[in-house]
């Protein structure tokens, strides 16, 4: 079987009755790994959001589908368990739960009762997914993002990546407050995702990380819409010489939707 | 309704009673003066929680036996959950109703000098030293009427001395099964620690009355001699007709240590007091309690840490769920004398509403007589995170499960103190019962 598809069309998107997204079209299909890039304030988490299905953003009009289902119709659990996945930028920290417990309790979430993980296999991918992620053994037995460091929370979002196998998944702003050392590994991380069944979006309004997770198609998000796309030599394009240019090119004169999203 | 102040049992009827369990003399004088007093003393005034008309005087009370329990492989179903088959406890005491059902304690102990039995037993083999403690230094007969009411109604409870030197490692288990649903457990426990010995107690009140309306009356104290840790464990766990009065009350001297860990699940009302008081210089105490509320049920937690000697530390930690209409007082009073220098005192209370029916409140109280002590409080009544839900939920959780899991979370720093692991796995399967 390949992959999944998702289609978001002309989405509109508001928070507290301000409009952020403003139309926005984009296509991810498995096997492709799509960046949108931008700066800040321009809409690109509230896509993010919108797509996971944040409780305070709400879609005033378009669509988003997954292989032609509704996602607009679906609980954030549901969007989860159709193959969804959003890595976030600041996730929650859960007093009280280990972080494996909450993994286990997940994974079992995607399978049908009676055919629950045994705890033996739990552990052994657990176990190679922590070391592949260079992630200290007792981060499973921690709460679950309580007292993580910046970097830690990325790798856990990594993990629960690995570990949950989406088909699509939305990285946003995964690079953000990391180490060459963790960027590297948290990209070694999504790179061993990369296959036929797997689609990934990364949002990043740095190039860095795209050295070392190749795009094969790249947007640039202005005023709450997907402005300019490409193949990855738009995103070396940016890296050398900014974004004036595409505001230039396309008379913007002010980028952002006024909201640092 | 009418507030009955008649009590419903003379003094006839106390001397008979105390007649029956062949008591000796000092009990009976306690038992019947006792009850004069519980004639013109106050009932207790909980803050914020008015029980002028919860039933504290209507109960069946007479000697009831329970049959006896010949092997753990035999448990009746009611029990079977309170124990782990592959992991079964060597020190333990069954009470049903009135009588002990099954008692065992390690000969290792006996040799050592262990006292682990029923409080009867103790008040014949172990007169002197049951005087000694009995409502004396702790919990007094005329702290208001239903300590009275208790001191000449009793008829349950559990009497366990460690003497000095002596650290247990494997923890002593009692089981206060009240079976008949109609009768009322006037239960009183005492735990002493000697001087340098250590010990793990834990207990279970359980029952089953949802129909039957009846009363527990609970008088429980804990002593701790210098350089004594007790580690303290309870789930109490009565059905719904049971109104409860639980007032459990620690003394620690010199560098003595009382930890406690309170599952306090009962589903009728329930008036809970948990005073300990820091005597010593250096002692310290950890009053940890967590409750879920459903229903319509009324619920009142006071934890009191007072601290008398210098450097001590007492902290208190409340978690309480509340859902259905249920309501939940929070007291936590932290309190340092004049001349407990260098001490420290924490309260933290959070109550998390599940609906908008229920109602919670946490009241930290800090009381400081003396100047060179550190202290801090925090309280919180709130709703479950959305963000956190929507967190859960991304992963693919369920709504419910990601309640589920929050509502654990949230009362795991207590849940994590209970000594056994039996035990917290018991209380944790309550706590699911309670929440779903």
């Amino acid at each position: 079987m390949s992959g999944s598809v998702l289609e978001i069309k002309n989405l509109h998107v508001s928070i507290e009755d301000k409009e952020i997204l403003k139309g926005v079209n984009l296509t991810i299909k498995g096997g492709e790994f799509h960046a949108i890039m931008g700066p800040n304030g321009t809409g690109k988490s509230t896509l993010a959001s919108a797509i996971m299905g944040h409780p305070k953003y709400e879609v005033t009009e378009g669509s988003i589908t997954l292989d032609g289902e509704d996602v607009l119709e679906m609980e954030v659990d549901e969007r989860a368990r159709a193959g969804l996945f959003l890595a976030m930028q600041y996730p929650s920290e859960i007093s009280g739960v280990t972080t494996s417990d909450f993994l286990r309790s997940a994974i079992n979430a995607r399978r049908e009762e009676g055919d629950e993980i045994s705890l033996m296999k739990f552990i052994k991918e657990l176990d190679k997914d922590l070391e592949y992620l260079e992630i200290d053994q007792n981060m499973a037995t921690r709460y679950l993002n309580e007292g993580f460091s910046g970097g830690e929370k990325k790798r856990n979002e990594i993990l629960q990546l690995m570990q949950l196998k989406p088909e699509i998944a939305i990285l946003d702003e995964i690079d953000s407050g990391l180490d060459i050392d963790a960027l590297k590994v948290v990209s070694k991380g999504i790179n061993k995702m990369r296959g036929e069944d797997f689609g990934c979006l990364i949002i990043t309004h740095y190039q860095r990380l795209l050295n070392y997770i190749t795009p094969d198609f790249v947007h640039v998000m202005m005023q709450g819409r997907v402005v300019k796309s490409g193949g990855p030599e738009l995103a070396k394009r940016l890296e050398a010489e900014g974004y004036e240019w595409i505001k230039e090119e396309l008379g913007i004169e002010d980028e952002t939707v006024e909201q640092n999203a | 309704m009418a507030v009955e102040t008649k009590l419903p049992f003379d003094k006839e009827y106390i001397e008979q009673f105390s007649n029956t369990l062949n008591e000796p003399n000092w009990m009976r004088s306690l038992r019947l003066q006792a009850l004069e007093q519980a004639e013109t003393l106050e009932m207790p005034k909980p803050d914020k929680t008015k029980i002028t008309r919860w039933n504290f005087s209507d109960f069946k009370h007479e000697y009831t036996t329970g049959e006896t329990i010949p092997s753990l492989q035999e448990l009746p179903d009611v029990l079977k959950d309170y124990f782990d088959q592959d992991n079964l406890p060597e020190n333990l005491l069954i009470q049903r109703n009135h009588t002990v059902a099954y008692a065992a304690l390690k000969d290792e102990l006996k040799d050592k000098g262990v006292i682990f039995t029923d409080i009867f037993t103790a008040m014949k083999e172990h007169s002197d030293l049951v005087e000694q403690y009995f409502m004396n230094n702790a919990v007094s007969v005329d702290q208001n009427r239903l300590t009275a009411l208790h001191a000449a109604l009793v008829n349950g409870g559990a009497f366990i001395y460690v003497p000095k030197n002596v650290e247990i490692e494997e923890p002593l288990q009692v089981v206060f099964w009240q079976e008949d649903p109609e009768l009322a457990l006037v239960n009183h426990v005492i735990v002493v620690a000697d001087e340098n010995s250590k010990l793990t107690y834990v207990e279970n009140y359980v029952s089953s009355n949802v129909e039957e309306q009846t009363v527990a009356n609970i008088v429980e104290e804990v002593f701790a001699h210098n350089n004594a840790k007790i580690s303290y464990g309870a789930v109490d766990n009565f059905a719904e007709g049971t109104t409860s009065y639980v007032n459990r009350r620690g003394v620690a001297y010199d560098n003595a240590t009382i930890d406690w860990a309170l599952g306090q699940m009962n589903e009728g009302n329930t008036v809970s007091e948990n005073i300990t008081h820091l005597i010593g210089n250096g002692s310290t105490s950890k009053a940890n309690a967590v409750t879920v509320g459903r229903g319509t049920q009324i619920q009142n937690f006071t934890a009191n840490i007072v601290q008398h000697g210098k450097g001590t530390d007492g902290f208190i930690l409340q978690r309480g769920v509340m859902k259905e209409k249920a309501t939940t007082i929070f007291n936590a009073i932290g309190k340092i004398e004049h001349g407990g220098s260098g001490s420290n005192s924490e309260q933290e209370s959070r109550v998390l509403m599940l609906s908008a029916d229920a109602r919670g409140d946490a009241n930290p109280i800090l009381l400081i007589e003396e100047d060179d002590v550190t202290a801090g409080h925090a309280a919180s009544v709130g709703r479950v995170d959305p963000l956190q839900m929507y967190y859960l939920m991304s992963r693919g959780l369920k709504k419910e499960e990601a309640e589920r899991l929050v509502i654990h979370g949230f009362l795991a720093p207590v849940v994590s103190q209970l000594p056994i692991e039996s035990v917290k796995k018991q209380l944790t399967q309550v706590i699911e019962r309670k929440v779903y």
